[in-house]
């Protein structure tokens, strides 16, 4: 019975690894966000905040970014930088961020 | 002679503010941190870095070290220069550093040692490391230019921000109408690619309004404007038309103070107010610290950890680094290099492989007036054949045009990279 326990504490903790290390992979792409939309996206002001937004919605806007269907000034051509599972992350991180 | 300064040597330095964030600090409280990390220089590298290992792992104990009392902005240090903003308005404190458990040390580091893992700093003592952020920005090679040792008392370069940034506008301020800016800029690669070209409108335009019979002549040692070039060209044209005179493959070889002329290889050129931008190389104590691995002048890194390819240990950060392929020496991109670093030492430190796709992004706004701006963007990501990081291609690029939209963005930008970096 002992056994049971201990191996199923052992195959939990294998994706909470991976999930970690995702969570260190999504917080330095979020990272990369920061210097204009502000510290973990909580922008001072003038450039729109990130934080807590809902995760579908950032990815269909980086999305619209992506394909020129949404109108920007510079936001058109970073998006194309990032990678389909990139953006998934940094949006998953966002979303996790209080306001 | 030189003692190891313990704990409360450290705090008595670091100020009463270091004192009372470290007291606050559950994690340090024991004096017992997981490593400490040094970091040389509290700009846009030093600083960024300093808080993202505090914020992402408190264990790590940081202390910064930093001649300056306060942080001075060389991005929008233009708009000073041109009139439009004030020198305060582009300061930024240390206190929230301090806020994060940074211990801030107002000193200068006078050398390194690799060996004992130690640095020597101005006023006395060393301060041992784990691991060591050398982020000095750039310095000056006065000698390639004949005479400007001698005539640093006329002749600014303002190409790091402060004393000489006030020093600059004084000039202009004191010019008659009718005179002439002369504005020298030094081949690639210098800090800030679009700097001198953001300059020499923020100049014009103040002459626009104030002394409309004036003259900005440039003498750029490059073949053209390095920077989008298309974007500043059309707003000289549009904007100050016969105003500024630009001149490429125009090296200055000598200055001569007393006469207020330069040379170049063709001929000699007379202005009232000389800003002479010189070559630069990385910052003093990266080449007292043998981090310089290229030209004798820029120092060569991993850009998954910015670990110096030549001493193990030190990592290096922002003007001071060989660039990547398309990579500028920028602020913006020193922010992003300090926090891949950060991310890596704090792996390093707990035994783990550091990330092994680092991505990195560069924004650089130009105000080419007092309200409108042009920008150049790119992403950065690593490429394991290359083994560095290069510019993703079909991303980035340049402004569509010069707006007062993208004016907003760019004093934005520097609210929230400033409080990224010290908030």
């Amino acid at each position: 019975m002992k056994f049971f326990i201990i191996a199923g504490a052992a195959l939990m903790a294998l994706p909470l690894v991976a999930a970690a290390q995702d969570m260190g992979a999504a917080r330095s792409l979020a990272a990369t966000c920061a210097n204009c939309h502000g510290t973990d996206g909580r922008s001072v002001g003038g450039i729109e905040p990130l934080a807590g937004m809902d995760k579908s919605e950032m990815v269909r806007k980086l999305n619209e970014f992506r394909s020129g269907a949404k109108p920007a000034t510079v936001m058109h051509q970073l998006a194309k930088g990032y990678t389909p599972q990139q953006i998934d992350l940094i949006a998953g991180y966002f979303a996790a961020q209080k306001k | 002679m030189t003692m190891d300064l313990n704990r409360r040597q450290l705090l008595k330095l670091a100020g009463a503010a270091g004192a009372l964030s470290l007291a606050g600090c559950a994690g340090m409280g024991g004096g017992a941190s997981k490593a400490r990390v040094v970091v040389i220089g509290g700009g846009y590298g030093g600083a960024t870095a300093a808080r993202y290992l505090r914020m992402w792992d408190p264990a790590i104990e940081v202390v910064m070290v930093e001649r300056e009392s306060m942080f001075t902005s060389c991005p929008m240090s233009n708009l000073v220069i041109g009139g439009n903003r004030s020198i305060d308005e582009i300061r930024r404190g240390y206190d929230g550093l301090r806020r994060h458990g940074v211990q801030v040390v107002n000193d200068e580091v006078t050398a390194v040692d690799n060996a004992k893992k130690t640095v020597s700093l101005a006023r006395g003592g060393t301060l041992t490391y784990d691991r060591l952020i050398v982020s000095p920005g750039i310095d000056f090679n006065f000698g390639e230019i004949e005479g400007y040792q001698a005539a640093q008392d006329r002749v600014l370069h303002a190409w790091k921000a402060g004393p000489q940034t006030v020093g600059l506008r004084r000039q202009l301020e004191a010019m008659k109408d009718g005179g002439v800016y002369l504005l020298a800029i030094p081949l690639a690669p210098y800090r800030c690619p679009p700097g001198p070209y953001e300059r020499m409108s923020q100049v014009a335009h103040y002459f626009k309004r104030a002394k409309p019979r004036s003259k900005v002549l440039v003498l750029d040692a490059n073949p053209d404007v390095t920077s989008k070039g298309p974007l500043f060209k059309r707003a000289w044209q549009e904007l100050y038309p016969g105003m500024i005179e630009y001149r490429g493959n125009s090296k200055v070889v000598s200055v001569d103070g007393s006469a207020m002329a330069v040379r170049t290889d063709f001929d000699t050129v007379r202005g009232d107010v000389l800003n002479v931008v010189p070559p630069q190389r990385a910052g003093d104590i990266a080449v007292k610290a043998g981090l310089i691995t290229h030209n004798n002048r820029w120092c060569d890194v991993d850009w998954r950890t910015c670990e110096s390819k030549t001493v193990k240990g030190i990592h290096v950060l922002g003007d001071a680094t060989l660039s990547a392929p398309g990579m500028p020496k920028s602020g913006h991109m020193t922010n992003q290099q300090a926090k891949v670093c950060a991310a890596a030492i704090i792996a390093l430190l707990g035994g783990r492989e550091p990330n092994p796709q680092p991505v990195m992004t560069n924004t650089c706004y130009s105000f080419v007036s007092d309200t409108e701006v042009i920008h150049v963007a790119s992403v950065h990501q690593w490429d394991a054949g290359q083994a560095t990081v290069v510019p993703v291609k079909g991303a980035g690029g340049v402004s569509a045009a010069r707006s007062e939209l993208e004016g907003k963005y760019g004093w934005a930008w520097a609210q929230n990279i400033w409080a990224d970096m010290f908030a």
